[in-house]
């Protein structure tokens, strides 16, 4: 039946950042889908241009509160593909480790807090603290425990103070890290298992929508820190060249630019990463996925959080693993001392002219940073391409072919649906609003 | 200043709380989603009416307003204004709200050759001014400092729970260096190459993680009241900085202060 619709979410409730969905429909006929983002610029990369490098980490990890470490890790990857560093076993164990906990803080953050209310019909995890209290005690103890993995390796969370180029400012202690392998162990066995009983329970939209999963891989690991461009339609890219696979483009209607790959708009996040990757996650998590009906290859967007869930099981495992191995190799204390945030009094024996790239994955899909530098070890150009930016193109594709076939719905149902998609996305909308483009010179 | 901000005014119900996000990372709302469970208690006591980034209620009644992230934007400076206007205190959260932060470091470019590089010769279609912390544009009752706010959140807590007791929150006037020496660091200037610390001038309150950790501070609580800016400056060119970098060392989070705050 022709039917008129005109949805106006102003502000989409319990994302990251301020973002608007539009859809315009005239008797019957989709005239205007826009995920609009309203956030204020940030014009991080103009920032960094003329800044001395070591201060690259501290301001970028402040694009994102949530993904701080994610930045953090990107922009040290790529300093030090600039400057030819390469980093010890010590501290990549240490780094690999802070990442996966971060990944645990936003997935449960994703899942529990902004995800759940929509299908106990709340309108947040507030009225959820008083009809389920035990579920929200759970989820803020993972939450908790994702925090102090951090805090003990990195120093604290948001904005980590330890994570430096070529290492980390402060060894934690042999004795923090086996209280930590206790609660992670702890978390397994008791917060597990009943998360995914409630989340198996749950009903999510079928929607399916088959385009191109993009993510890091590696042949030993479910990719995170390190890894190859991979995409399921164009298969490998190298990270230097990853701008062969995404190109930014200014959108009026959007202050963060869009990023398409060359053929067609591309998934990055929790989705991309397990159609990729699936067979190397860890043994629980695996049976996580089996349990929640996760099958690779997924292509229901809305199942999205599904795979963060069973991506926070895997983050466990990975942890214990990871503190596991510094355990058993023993910590060195081979903390940097000569490093600082602003001003390089003591230099670096390597700084040199230098162009680098940092690809690492963090929560909502694939993260780049990519510097210049001068002989000083001065930033020329600085480029930032977030996960949500890739995602906007196909978010609205999704919504293109999702709103023809539900048009025969009320029009909060529609809403609804929509909302519950971009949720699904988990767009992290601060971040993606970083953007200017510094030219290189 | 803080003369009729007290909750017992604010409201004889529960007092209603609402969290507004301005230009940020957002990281502040986290880090006050992370006491949750110590807010859960303080949720008996007020009622959280506006928490974007965890709900999707929204309500126009509030008594207090949480304000995080600085004004960057024509809109931010409107919309400032009715939370302001609505609020019967006003509680300014990180060093964004508080300062101007991070976001103040583009201040200081060219801001259309900025905006033209970005969005091309779309550059004129994008509302952006100079960032501005919160207190530029309207009164702050109180400040949550640092970036993010410190103690994981725990001094925000205080605050909150101060105002809701009708006393005046207690924010150390010292520097950042006497909590650093209770922590029993080795001074960041003592070491044989030493690195650059704005520990000297910055207010204290955060109990000095950064150099804790092996790292300096940078600042992100602001100054503390009459800092003495021209020694800080000598030891910092003592210690291998040219002018170029102190300023910009300085300017990292407290860009805000070279304009007359």
């Amino acid at each position: 039946m022709p039917k008129d619709i005109d949805i106006n979410v102003h502000h989409v409730a319990r994302v990251e950042g301020h973002g608007n969905i539009v859809i315009d429909v005239k008797n019957g006929e989709l005239k205007k889908v826009e995920l609009q983002i309203v956030e204020a610029p940030r014009f991080f990369e103009a920032m960094l241009k003329g800044r001395r490098f070591p201060e690259a980490p501290q301001i970028t990890s402040r694009i994102c509160g949530i993904c701080a470490v994610g930045h953090t890790s990107a922009s040290l990857r790529g300093l030090e593909d600039a400057l030819g560093i390469e980093p010890s076993e010590q501290t990549v164990l240490l780094r690999k480790a802070v990442l996966e906990a971060e990944f645990l803080q936003s997935h449960v953050l994703h899942y529990y807090f902004l995800i759940a209310p929509d299908f106990f019909n709340a309108s947040s995890v507030i009225p959820l603290a008083a009809s389920h209290p035990d579920v929200i005690k759970r989820a803020l103890r993972m939450k908790k425990l994702a925090d102090d993995v951090i805090t003990v390796i990195a120093g604290r969370h948001p904005h980590p103070i330890s994570m430096v180029v070529d290492g980390f400012t402060r060894i934690p202690a042999e004795s923090e890290l086996r209280d930590l392998l206790a609660k992670l162990k702890e978390s397994l066995i008791k917060d597990i298992p009943p998360t995914l009983d409630l989340f198996a329970s749950l009903k999510f939209p079928s929607f399916e929508r088959k385009t191109d999963y993009v993510s890091l891989k590696h042949p030993e690991e479910y990719a995170y820190y390190d890894g190859i461009i991979y995409s399921s339609e164009t298969g490998e890219t190298k990270h230097r060249d990853y701008k062969n696979k995404v190109k930014e483009e200014v959108v009026l209607h959007s202050t963060a630019k869009h990023a398409k790959g060359p053929f067609k708009p591309y998934m990055v996040g929790a989705l991309s990463r397990f159609n990729n990757n699936a067979e190397l996650l860890m043994p629980v998590a695996k049976k996580a996925a089996k349990k929640l009906g996760l099958l690779a290859p997924n292509y229901n967007p809305y199942m999205i959080s599904v795979a963060q869930i069973v991506e926070s099981v895997h983050n466990i495992e990975r942890m214990i693993y990871l503190v596991e191995e510094l355990l058993r190799k023993g910590l060195k204390d081979e903390a940097i001392e000569r490093q600082t945030i602003a001003g390089w009094s003591a230099k670096l024996p390597q700084i040199k002219k230098g162009w680098g790239v940092g690809a690492v994955e963090v929560p909502r899909g694939l993260l780049f940073h990519e510097y210049r530098l001068d002989d000083d070890g001065l930033i020329m150009g600085a480029n930032c391409v977030i996960p949500t930016g890739q995602n906007l193109a196909n978010i609205e594709d999704d919504m293109r072919a999702l709103v023809p076939t539900i048009l025969d719905k009320p029009k909060e149902e529609i809403t609804l649906l929509l909302e519950m998609l971009v949720r699904a996305y988990d767009p992290c909308i601060s971040c993606s609003v970083h953007m200017l483009k510094v030219d290189f010179v | 200043m803080a003369d009729k901000s007290s909750f017992a005014e604010a409201a004889k119900d529960k007092p209603k709380v609402g969290f507004f996000s301005f230009t940020g990372c957002e990281g502040c709302q986290l880090v006050v989603l992370s006491m949750a469970e110590k807010l859960l208690d303080l949720v008996g006591a007020v009622e959280v009416v506006n928490f974007r980034e965890a709900s999707s209620f929204k309500s126009d009644e509030y008594d207090v307003a949480v304000v995080e992230g600085s004004i960057s934007t024509v809109h931010e400076i409107e919309e400032l204004m009715q939370v302001r206007k609505r609020a019967k205190i006003l509680i300014a959260i990180g060093a964004c709200a508080h300062i101007g932060g991070i976001n103040c470091i583009r201040n200081f470019d060219n801001q259309f050759e900025i905006k033209k590089e970005v969005y091309k010769d779309n550059a004129s279609h994008f509302d952006s001014i100079l960032a501005q912390p919160i207190d530029a544009i309207v009164k702050v009752d109180y400040y949550s400092r640092g970036c993010p706010p410190n103690r994981d959140g725990e001094e925000f807590l205080e605050i909150v729970t101060a105002i809701l007791q009708g006393k005046k929150p207690y924010i150390p006037n010292y520097p950042v260096c006497v909590q650093c020496k209770m922590k029993a660091n080795v001074c960041v200037f003592h070491k044989e190459k030493p690195i650059t610390c704005l520990g000297p001038v910055t207010r204290a309150g955060c109990m000095a993680p950064c150099p804790s950790f092996g790292n300096a501070c940078i600042g992100c609580r602001g100054l503390v009241d009459d800092p003495n800016i021209n020694a800080h400056q000598e030891t910092l060119k003592n210690a291998g900085l040219s002018v170029e970098d102190i300023l910009k060392f300085y300017r990292m989070l407290n860009g805000m202060m070279e304009v007359g705050k």
